[in-house]
């Protein structure tokens, strides 16, 4: 197989891996801690998954209710993770969000502004208090764009629809990464001594899914197969609320603001089920509770007439729905041709973020393999069991930046930047190369819906032994056929090459995700086991964490560290939620 | 927390998706023409397909079937199909629009739906344009610089003008549809093009922020090209008025600062209105 004779090689401190919130954000510290930094996204900047957060960002900035702290939202992403969270995470998270509101603003933000001049917060499901920094229903996009525009006032050098298809490593620690253009198809050598994992989620291993394409588990099957831990990866979140209906929009996401700004779940009899399920909170619910319930109406047969519940904002004033929900307006009017300020929303799960991924320190969002980080989705701990909405846009930027600030501080305290091997360099090449080579092999596009579907029917919302089995039974014909992928055409642009070598990593992923949910026999947040309905005090003392040895994946139980007695004692504190 | 097992056909499974696809069915076909080509082949050559339409069908989806099915190295960019990235624009029936966010049924099924790349921009391949002249711009934007002179504190209302402007997706289509962009060849003029005057707008309308783009928007900006045919207006997603919001009120303000002597003299250092 020949090597292209000349092929491009980019120096750097740091690398990262993804130009979402994290990414950026990571860039952004680097950078100001005087590092070289690159970025390599899958997509055009700007463009990243972030954008789809809608709600808003989660910071304990008491703007609307001075009684908010960072004890209080401390306390609620643990309660909300059922408490297999990082607590350490926890704990810098709910303390270091609103300084990144600040950072955010200095930088451009524009958030929506409360009645005496400050950011205006909103409430949701699992927040005691209004807590969420808002921009309507489209908070994402003014992330995106604020941390893009500080990156691009910072000359950040970025690689633009390029993808990373291998860690490079020296003596089992990080030396660069290789991959590709997806433009032009040209294979690229990156050198650096860190790399930041920040490539987000893995929806795209199930059918139904809030996320875009790019969700193939990339991020999370390069560290794996760099020697990372993955940690909690039966932790899949599925959206209470995605789009069912023309199925055209199936998944696509209905923002927990609806419900925030009041919305109303009903069944096909007309009863507010949430009644039954969690009367106390209702309607704002964690997602994992609301996503179960809605579930259970419509496999009671009391679902809608597209097999999902009715969401409706409908008895609230035209104008206020236009004014805080304005995006959700249009979705449905656009592609339902459904008018929200009359008609009420049909709502199913949709599988939305994992709350597993590589296991990172807190401090540093440093993995076990030396120069390797990880932030943002792509790792795990901060959320436990369960990620509250508003968290994950805060998670981004709070980890982001100590992701970037500590892979810089590695990187420039480095004396010696060994090469990495060409003999490394070359098998990735070859590795890249190799569906072009099959003279037979299946379309790639067949394999990544068949396990989507497999994922969908076997490993979702509910779980048991004999459904996990049968998943883990089926994987196996599933990674033969990943392997045999075949790529036609040119190296131009070409989504079949592209999604061959994507669907190896998605392959890879789902059986993390299979055997932690098999080794897990408890039913907590979102991991719910009908054959073990109940949660095990025991199995709160553990994560389970996910390695590759010789290629084969393993799964263990690893002890957590106890809580310290000082946070034990801020959860004790507890407040009540008000009703 | 649940005690009973539910029985096997109440996980989400084959038989709630086959119930939902059957119910998407129409039994109708659609054809769709795509404008195919490498890099460098700026006219294409069309290539048509028949696709199954189902229900709430948009264009994404056709261009996504035939990639699965029939064209699998059919290049499409695309990111979250549901008109929130802006990474689908191209041209449906001779109109920039986000394939995303067009309906098939909204057409005559009897004829064809034409789908070409955008026509202002260099192909790399099919649908896939080579944007980097639009990031290249947008490096040259003075960028955001908060003010130190007063409190952080301001109203919903001071942030709305700023907010519209911020609600652009980056797709691109006011770029396409932009006269002064579309029939320039390769080589743009020294003209931003709507995008980038939304862009500085939004940061010249920012309460706090301390710069003005004014005088780059003259300049090196060439806003004065634009003579305001509300093109980049209609094309827009994000529904943000382009010429009335972003770019008559800068040019107003060009001229102000410029172009009007005794405004000149009493002008605020930054060149603002207060």
């Amino acid at each position: 197989m020949a090597t292209d004779s000349e092929y491009s090689t980019f120096e750097s401190d740091v690398i990262v891996i993804g130009a979402g919130g994290a990414g950026l954000r990571a860039a952004i510290e680097a950078i100001g801690a005087g590092a070289r930094v690159t970025v390599i996204c899958k997509s055009l900047l700007g463009k990243a998954h972030t954008i789809m957060a809608e709600g808003g960002m989660a910071a304990a900035v008491g703007s609307v209710d001075p009684r908010d702290s960072w004890q209080q939202h401390f306390r609620d992403t643990m309660f909300g993770g059922k408490y297999l969270n990082n607590w350490r995470m926890a704990e810098l998270h709910a303390k270091e969000a609103p300084s990144e509101i600040v950072n955010l603003e200095q930088w451009g933000a524009v958030f929506d502004r409360s009645d005496d001049g400050g950011v205006m917060q909103r409430i949701f499901g699992g927040h005691t208090y209004q807590r969420l920094v808002q921009v309507g229903d489209r908070t994402g996009l003014e992330l995106i764009r604020t941390l893009q525009d500080r990156a691009v006032a910072l000359k950040l050098r970025v690689f633009m629809e390029h993808t990373v298809t291998k860690l490079l490593l020296r003596d089992g620690a990080i030396c660069g990464v290789a991959g590709y253009e997806r433009e032009w198809g040209k294979f690229k050598v990156w050198k650096a001594p860190t790399v930041i994992i920040a490539s987000g989620g893995i929806g795209r291993i199930y059918s139904v899914t809030s996320n875009s394409w790019e969700g193939t588990a990339d991020g999370q099957a390069l560290a794996l197969e760099a020697g990372a831990e993955l940690m909690d990866m039966e932790f899949v979140q599925f959206h209470p609320t995605g789009m069912v209906w023309p199925q055209s929009v199936r998944g696509i996401l209905v923002t927990e603001a609806v419900r925030a700004e009041g919305g109303l779940l009903t069944n096909s009899k007309g009863e507010r089920f949430m009644e039954r399920y969690d009367p106390k909170r209702m309607e704002l619910s964690t997602r994992d509770v609301v996503a179960r319930s809605i579930y259970t109406e419509v496999a009671e047969g009391r679902g809608s007439p597209h097999g999902g519940a009715f969401l409706s904002i409908a008895h609230k004033p035209a104008d206020f729905i236009k004014r805080k929900l304005p995006s959700m307006y249009e979705q449905f009017m656009e592609f339902a041709k459904v008018d929200i300020t009359k008609e009420p929303m049909e709502v199913y799960p949709t599988t939305h973020y994992v709350m597993g991924g590589v296991r990172v320190e807190a401090e540093t969002a440093a993995t076990n393999v030396p120069g390797l980080y990880a932030a943002g989705e792509a790792a795990a701990g901060l959320h436990g069991g369960n990620r509250l909405g508003g968290n994950s846009l805060s998670d981004l930027v709070v980890f982001g930046r100590r992701a970037g600030l500590a892979a810089a501080q590695y990187a420039l305290g480095r004396t010696s930047r060994p090469d990495p091997e060409m003999s490394e360099i070359i098998k990735a090449e070859q590795e890249m190369l190799q569906p072009f080579e099959l003279e037979t092999g299946e379309n790639p596009f067949t394999v990544q819906e068949d396990l989507q579907n497999m994922m969908m029917l076997y490993v979702g919302v509910f779980r048991d032994e004999a459904r996990l089995t049968k998943a883990l039974e089926l994987l196996e014909p599933l990674k033969e056929r990943a392997a045999r992928v075949r790529a036609a055409g040119s190296r131009l642009y070409n989504a079949m090459w592209h999604t061959a070598l994507d669907v190896k990593h998605s392959v890879r992923i789902a059986e993390t995700i299979i055997v932690s949910a098999l080794l897990r026999k408890e039913s907590r947040a979102a991991h719910s086991r009908v054959d073990y309905p109940q949660t095990s005090d025991e199995l709160q003392k553990v994560n389970t964490v996910t390695r590759s040895i010789d290629g084969a994946v393993t799964v263990a139980y690893v002890e957590r560290t106890p809580l310290p007695a000082e946070l034990a004692a801020v959860i004790e504190e507890k407040v009540e939620v008000p009703t | 927390m649940r005690t009973e097992d539910p029985q096997a056909e109440r996980y989400e499974g084959s038989v709630r998706d086959d119930a939902l696809r059957a119910q998407a069915q129409t039994g109708k076909t659609i054809t769709v023409r795509i404008n195919r080509g490498e890099a460098g082949d700026r006219v294409g050559h069309w290539e048509t397909f028949t696709v199954e339409l189902f229900s709430g069908m948009v264009v994404l989806d056709a261009v996504l079937l035939v990639q699965a099915k029939q064209a699998p190295d059919m290049a499409v960019r695309w990111n979250c199909k549901a008109a929130k990235c802006g990474s689908c624009a191209a041209e449906v029936n001779g109109r920039p629009r986000l394939m995303c966010k067009t309906r098939v049924e909204d057409f005559d099924l009897a004829q064809p739906v034409l789908v070409q790349p955008m026509q202002t921009f260099p192909r790399i391949k099919d649908l896939v344009t080579d944007v980097s002249w639009n990031y290249r711009v947008n490096e040259k934007i003075v960028p955001f610089k908060p003010r130190t002179d007063r409190p952080w504190k301001f109203y919903q209302k001071d942030v709305e003008k700023a907010q519209e402007m911020r609600e652009c997706i980056e797709c691109f289509l006011c770029q396409d549809v932009c006269h002064v962009l579309r029939y320039s060849d390769e080589d743009k003029p020294q003209f931003f093009g709507p995008r980038f005057f939304v862009r500085s707008a939004g940061l010249d309308f920012h309460p706090m922020d301390a710069e003005d783009r004014v005088g780059q928007l003259r300049a090196e900006g060439g806003i004065g090209l634009c003579n305001i045919t509300k093109c980049c207006t209609e094309v827009c997603p994000a529904g943000i008025h382009i010429t009335d919001n972003a770019i008559i009120p800068e040019k107003e303000r060009v001229v102000d600062a410029f172009d009007d002597p005794l405004r000149a003299l009493f002008r605020p250092k930054n060149g603002k209105a207060e």
